[in-house]
């Protein structure tokens, strides 16, 4: 099934000139990884002695990481991190499957209209709403606190429009069948459709993580105290702290930062790249 | 590869609905379709309230704080017309702001696109590796960009950088990329094709692979034998809609850069590197100009929603060659 460009093998010169080509654009991509990690093992004085090599004549990891764990609340960020990517996750799908079910399975006045509407929210970019989304904030009393990260997120166009694609792909049959076993529609949803649709909500899942852990605009706004950054803007101002003076530490919290999603994109690549291109590609 | 935005299945559920009408008001159909709307606006009711709340509201918000002079916290306002969109235009820093942008667009774009394309054609042309070298060049597309501004900051560091320490061994100039006016926006824009790099290609793989076989078949009985002529006769043409669509999708992620501005530049030196998010965050949060800041995120919506209307319009034309 694979529909390649070239359908004669490549001539042994140009395989290899493909892979040297490859492994060329590769390494230069990698290098801002390679660079981070390199420095965040190093001691001040070699850092600042300025050398090509990779790996420190002194290795200076476990002082340089203790001190992104101590000096700067790091896991808080990083738990803070976790506890809104998980709020936000769980409360999105819990509002967003049941609208893609009536949208993609019942027939309603208003449901063209209601798919207008979802079609309209997912080209406004978010940035755009963030001053009403602050005032509103404001209103509520919610600035500064968890509540502040999550509610601008806790419904997504993006995931009623890919849940309702996926669930137009379950044959009716199945929700009749499911109503003749007197489930009633919210069971449906939860019992029948969710379940079938787990590709979807894998992609989704990514994708909301993806966005929410790496998000630094919407948190510089939302949140000021420290207790409460998530990991892009607590690394933010640990940097303005340090002011540059302070490299390994700051290498190996950014190491830090960017792990987990590095680690669970190497474990299940095809569902990452699935997730963060499904929009475009589905 | 089928358009995601695309409205189908409109005409049999109103002849649905319109049937129903036609039935006795007391019939067991129309019952039964009431309580199936019921039910419907039931599911989606909290995704609507939200929807309305979250995005339509907050976007009529915007256009009318834009006509207004309030500044945030103040007690009173009045409506003054386009006077801060007539204000953001005369303003050098907004204009240079907007200049700004299109350059780092204009870098950006034709970057990622072109690297991409051949990255992925690269892929594709042999079998071995395909998945180690898609993973190293997607790498940099779902690392967290503010950790990785800070990783970039060190590899330009005027004295102990990577870039300089080679550019030094390789006996050419240096600079102090990210503090002089002339390299910061350019070196930002790098940034940004190392960034979407990764994205545009996976998009081209699956373009590539949506191009059916027969074409190649095709081309082989003409005698197109060599990779050079099946990609011009074959894969380029074929590869038309893909490319246009990439094109948009990564001017939109051009234009709604701000992570690497703030963490690197804020904007400098001077606003040599100010681009429109960022001015449209500093003149809301840190300077509370709310008006003026309304305004700019009305001229900003205005951009991203021509580019995405283009999209949408090309995709329903072009893109079912299948």
């Amino acid at each position: 099934m694979s529909a390649t460009t070239s359908t004669s093998r490549l001539s042994p010169p140009a395989a290899i000139l493909r892979h040297a080509v490859l492994l060329a654009t590769g390494a230069l991509i990698l290098v801002p990884f390679v660079w981070m990690a390199s420095l965040s093992v190093k001691p001040p004085g070699e850092i600042f002695r300025a050398s090509f090599s990779f790996w420190p004549a002194q290795f200076y990891g476990v002082e340089n990481y203790t001190k992104a764990m101590t000096e700067v609340p790091l896991p808080r960020y990083m738990g803070n991190g976790l506890v809104v990517c998980v709020l936000i996750l769980g409360v999105q799908i819990l509002v967003c499957a049941p609208c893609a079910y009536a949208l993609a399975k019942l027939h309603f006045l208003g449901r063209d209209l209601l798919f207008g509407l979802v079609l309209v929210g997912l080209l406004l970019p978010h940035q755009v709403l963030s001053l009403p989304l602050f005032i509103l904030g404001y209103q509520l009393g919610i600035l500064n606190t968890y509540a502040a990260l999550v509610f601008p997120y806790v419904v997504s166009p993006f995931g009623i429009f890919l849940f309702r694609q996926f669930f137009k792909t379950i044959p009716d049959d199945v929700v009749h069948a499911a109503r003749l076993d007197g489930l009633s529609e919210i069971a449906i949803v939860w019992k029948i459709m969710v379940p079938m649709a787990l590709p979807a909500v894998v992609a989704f899942s990514i994708f909301s993580v993806v966005s929410h852990w790496n998000d630094l605009f919407w948190p510089l706004i939302a949140v000021r105290d420290q207790s409460l950054m998530p990991p892009p803007l607590g690394i933010m101002a640990f940097k303005n702290e340090e002011a540059g003076n302070d490299y390994g530490p700051l290498m190996a919290a950014s190491t830090l930062v960017v792990l987990p999603l590095l680690i669970a994109f190497l474990a299940a690549q095809k569902w990452f790249v699935e997730g963060l291109t499904g929009g475009a590609v589905k | 590869m089928s358009a995601p935005l695309s409205l189908s299945d409109t005409s049999e559920e109103e002849s649905a609905t319109r049937g129903v009408r036609i039935s006795s008001a007391a019939s067991p159909a129309r019952r039964r379709a009431l309580a199936e709307a019921l039910a419907a606006w039931t599911l989606a009711g909290p995704a609507v309230f939200f929807l309305l709340v979250l995005f339509f509201l907050p976007v009529l918000g915007v256009f009318v704080i834009a006509l207004t002079d309030w500044q945030f916290g103040a007690r009173s306002l009045s409506f003054i017309g386009l006077a801060n969109f007539r204000q953001v235009f005369a303003d050098a820093v907004f204009r240079a702001s907007l200049l700004n942008t299109v350059v780092y667009v204009l870098i950006v774009v034709p970057g990622t696109v072109i690297l991409a394309l051949l990255i992925a054609l690269l892929i594709e042309s042999g079998k071995s590796c395909r998945s180690f070298y898609r993973a190293v060049h997607f790498l940099p597309f779902m690392a967290t960009l503010t950790a990785m501004a800070i990783a970039w900051e060190a590899l330009l560091h005027p004295t102990i950088g990577l870039v300089n320490q080679a550019l030094a061994g390789l006996g050419l100039p240096t600079a102090n990329w990210l503090r002089d006016e002339n390299t910061a926006l350019p070196v930002l824009a790098v940034i940004g094709i190392w960034q979407n790099l990764g994205y545009a290609m996976v998009l081209f793989l699956a373009g590539l692979k949506g191009i059916p076989q027969d074409l190649y078949d095709a081309a082989d009985v003409d005698g197109a034998d060599l990779w050079l002529d099946r990609l011009r006769t074959v894969t380029l043409p074929m590869l038309g809609p893909v490319s246009m669509f990439v094109v948009i999708v990564v001017a939109l992620r051009a234009f709604e850069s701000f992570d690497t501005v703030k963490v690197l530049t804020q904007g400098g030196p001077g606003h040599a590197s100010e681009v429109l998010l960022y001015t449209l965050y500093r003149e809301s949060f840190e300077y509370l100009r709310t008006g003026y800041g309304a305004a700019v995120a009305v001229v900003f919506l205005a951009i991203v929603v021509t580019l995405t209307l283009v999209q949408v319009r090309f995709m329903d034309r072009k893109v079912h060659y299948q």
